[in-house]
C-alpha cells in the first residue's frame, strides 16, 4: 500500500516564540515535526512494516521544511516531497490546494496527517484536502486498522466519548495524541536518509495559480502581537485550612469566580 | 450589501450548547444594517425539538431544521449536506458560524473546501471596524502569539469560535423567530459509524467548562486524580491534566492541556501539582483567574497564577473541599 503523510515543520512546543515588528523572531528556536503529524508518520511506517508498499511525506513550506522532511525520511520515509512556499501558515485554501495536488499525482491509497499544528493550531489543511480529493476523511483517530477487505476501521476521539469508524480506502486519517509513540531516527537511519529523493516542487509546477482566482488566499494576516503579560498575583499564608478559607473567600468576592452548585 | 448569516446550532443531550450561543452572539457583533442571521439546527429524529424554540428566542431572524435520523451520529458527509440542503432556503453568498467543537472542527474545513472557502478557525474574538472588515482574533502556538485574521472575500467563508470566548446571546423576551423546516435526503455515507462510547466520566466538556482543575505529576498516581474530581464535581467543573500526568498514565489524554492537548479558557483554572512548562501555560494562561497549589515555591506556575498556594496538594485540595462543603 502507497501512503502519503503530511506534515509541517513547527517551532518546538518547549520554545518560548518572540514576536517582533508584527512577525515570530525565532532564529535560534528549535524545528520539529509537527507532533501530530509525528504520530500519523509513525503509523504509516508500522503498516509499511507489516504490509509492504511506500510511505512518502510532503509538506508545504518555506526553508524550515526541509529538516523536518529529512528527519521523517531518516525514520524510514521513502521518498519527501517539499512544496516550496514563503510562509509556511498561509491561507489554508491555498495550502489544501497544493497538497491534494501533489496527493493525486502520487496516486495514493491512505493519507495521514496530523489532528492540527501546535503552531497554527487551525486543523483545517488536512481535512480540506480529503474533500478536494473527495475521499472521506476520519478525524482525530485514537487507534486504527486497515483490513484486508480495503476498510480502515479507527477509532476516534471526540470531546473524551470514543467513535469507532469504518471508512473505506482511498481515505485520509488524522491522528490523535494516543495513536502510537513514534520512534526516533537511528543513526543507520540518518545515513540512509542522505540518499532518499527529496523533491522540491512549486505551485507551477503543480498547475495552480495562487496569485488570483479560484487558488488564491481567501484569508490574510493584519497583524500578530504578543499576548499581554500575565502578572504573578499572590501566595497566600498561614496554615493549610486558613489558606483554604482564604482562597475560597477570594475566590467569591474579589474574583467572582465560584458559582457554586 | 447584506450578507446572510447561519450559526450552526448544536445540541449536547438535548440541550443547545451555550458555545452555540456564543456562537450567535459572535455573528451578531459583526453583523451590518440589513444583514440577516439564520440558525440550522441539525436533529435526528427524536426529542430535542425544544432546542429549535430556545433557538429563535435568541435574535436570529429564522430557525431552519433538518431533521433525519441519520443526524444522530455525526458523520462529516451526512452532515455538510444537511448544512447545504438547509442554505438552499437562504440567499446564496453566506457566512457560517460554528462553535469550534469535536463536531464543528471536524466539519468546518470540509464545508469551506466544498464552497471554495476562507475559514477562519477557532476564533477568541470578532470585531467589525470602521471600513465593515471584520477583524478576528485568534491564538498562535497554543497562546504564545496573537494573531488578527480577515477574509480577503466577503462570503462564502466559514468561522469557527472557541468556546468560553464570546458573552452567550441571552434570550429576547418576546422574540420568537420563525421555525421552518427543510426537507433532508442525505447521501449515502461513505463513513460508517459502529459505536459510539462514553470514555472520560462527568458531563462538562473540558473546552466549555467554566471551572477546570488540572492535576500534574504531582498527583502522583491514577487515583490521586479522586479529591481534584470530587473538587471539580462540587464546582461543575471539569478535570484536565498536565502533559507530564498524561504521560505517566494517570489519565487518558483525552484530558491533557497544553499545547499539545486542548487550549482552555475557563473562568477559574485551578493547577494542581503542575509545576508550569512553557507548552502547559500556553494551553491554559489565558483563563481569567488561575490558582496554583504546588509543593516547589520556584515552580513557574506561580509566575501566571493570581492565587498560589505553597503546600502538599492532597491536603490543600481536601480542605478546599472541606472549606466549600462547610465542615469547618
Amino acid at each position: 500500500m502507497n501512503i502519503a503523510v503530511l506534515l509541517k515543520s513547527v517551532i518546538a512546543t518547549d520554545e518560548p516564540v518572540v514576536v517582533r515588528n508584527g512577525k515570530i523572531e525565532n532564529s535560534e528556536a528549535k524545528w520539529v515535526i509537527n507532533p501530530y503529524d509525528e504520530y500519523g508518520l509513525e503509523e504509516a511506517l508500522r503498516l509499511k512494516e507489516t504490509r509492504g508498499g511506500t510511505v512518502t511525506v510532503l509538506s508545504a513550506g518555506n526553508d524550515k521544511t526541509i529538516e523536518a522532511l529529512r528527519t521523517a525520511l531518516a525514520m524510514g520515509a521513502d521518498e519527501a516531497i517539499w512544496i516550496r512556499t514563503e510562509d509556511s501558515s498561509g491561507d489554508e485554501h491555498v495550502v489544501s490546494l497544493l497538497l491534494a495536488e501533489a496527493v493525486r499525482r502520487g496516486g495514493f491509497e491512505l493519507v495521514f496527517a496530523g489532528h492540527l499544528s501546535v503552531d497554527n493550531g487551525a486543523g483545517q489543511v488536512a481535512i480540506r484536502v480529503a474533500e478536494l480529493l473527495g475521499w472521506p476523511h476520519a478525524g482525530a483517530v485514537v487507534a486504527c486498522e486497515v483490513g484486508e477487505d480495503g476498510t480502515v476501521r479507527v477509532t476516534r476521539d471526540a470531546e473524551g466519548d470514543s467513535e469507532s469508524w469504518e471508512v473505506p480506502l482511498p481515505a485520509l486519517l488524522t491522528a490523535q495524541q494516543g495513536l502510537n509513540e513514534p520512534r526516533y531516527p537511528a543513526l543507520a537511519g540518518i545515513m540512509k536518509a542522505k540518499r532518499k529523493p527529496l523533491r522540491e516542487m512549486t505551485a507551477d509546477e503543480l498547475g495552480i495559480d495562487t496569485a488570483s482566482g479560484e487558488a488564491s488566499a481567501r484569508t490574510t494576516r493584519l497583524g500578530l502581537a504578543s499576548p499581554p503579560e500575565r502578572a504573578a498575583g499572590r501566595k497566600l499564608q498561614g496554615a493549610v485550612r486558613e489558606q483554604a478559607a482564604e482562597l475560597i473567600a477570594l475566590l467569591r468576592n474579589e474574583a467572582k469566580a465560584l458559582k457554586e452548585r | 450589501m447584506s450578507r446572510q448569516h447561519i450559526v450552526v446550532a448544536e445540541c449536547r443531550d438535548g440541550e443547545l450548547r451555550r458555545v452555540t450561543l456564543e456562537a450567535i452572539a459572535a455573528a451578531r457583533a459583526c453583523m451590518a444594517d440589513g444583514d440577516r442571521l439564520a440558525a440550522v439546527l441539525p436533529l435526528d429524529g427524536g426529542a430535542d425539538a425544544g432546542a429549535a424554540e430556545a433557538l429563535a428566542q435568541r435574535g436570529v431572524d429564522e430557525v431552519i431544521v433538518v431533521d433525519h435520523p441519520v443526524l444522530g451520529r455525526y458523520a462529516p458527509e451526512t452532515h455538510v449536506a444537511a448544512l447545504l440542503a438547509a442554505a438552499t432556503a437562504l440567499a446564496p453568498e453566506t457566512r457560517w458560524w460554528l462553535g469550534h467543537t469535536a463536531i464543528g472542527r471536524d466539519l468546518a474545513p470540509r464545508l469551506a473546501a466544498r464552497l471554495g472557502a476562507g475559514q477562519v478557525s477557532d476564533a477568541i474574538g470578532a470585531a467589525r471596524g470602521g471600513d465593515g472588515r471584520i477583524v478576528f482574533t485568534r491564538a498562535l502556538h497554543a497562546g504564545k502569539a496573537l494573531e488578527q485574521r480577515a477574509f480577503l472575500m466577503d462570503a462564502p467563508a466559514v468561522v469557527t469560535v472557541r468556546p468560553n470566548n464570546f458573552a452567550p446571546a441571552e434570550a429576547i423576551a418576546g422574540a420568537a423567530a420563525p421555525i421552518r423546516s427543510v426537507p433532508f435526503d442525505p447521501p449515502i455515507s461513505r463513513v460508517v459509524v459502529r459505536d459510539v462510547v462514553q470514555r472520560v466520566s462527568g458531563t462538562v466538556d473540558l473546552a466549555e467548562a467554566r471551572v477546570i482543575i488540572a492535576g500534574g505529576r504531582g498527583v502522583k498516581s491514577a487515583a490521586g486524580f479522586g479529591p481534584l474530581a470530587e473538587l471539580a464535581a462540587l464546582l461543575g467543573g471539569a478535570v484536565g491534566a498536565s502533559r507530564g500526568a498524561c504521560d505517566a498514565g494517570y489519565c487518558d489524554y483525552a484530558l491533557q492541556i497544553g499545547q499539545t492537548g486542548k487550549t482552555v479558557t475557563p473562568d477559574l483554572y485551578i493547577a494542581c501539582g503542575i509545576s508550569g512548562a512553557v507548552q502547559h501555560l500556553a494551553g491554559m494562561s489565558r483563563s481569567r483567574v488561575i490558582v496554583a497549589i504546588n509543593k516547589d515555591p520556584d515552580a513557574p506556575i506561580f509566575g501566571i497564577a493570581d492565587y498560589g498556594i505553597v503546600g502538599d496538594l492532597f491536603e490543600v485540595v481536601p480542605a478546599l473541599i472541606a472549606e466549600l462543603s462547610g465542615e469547618f
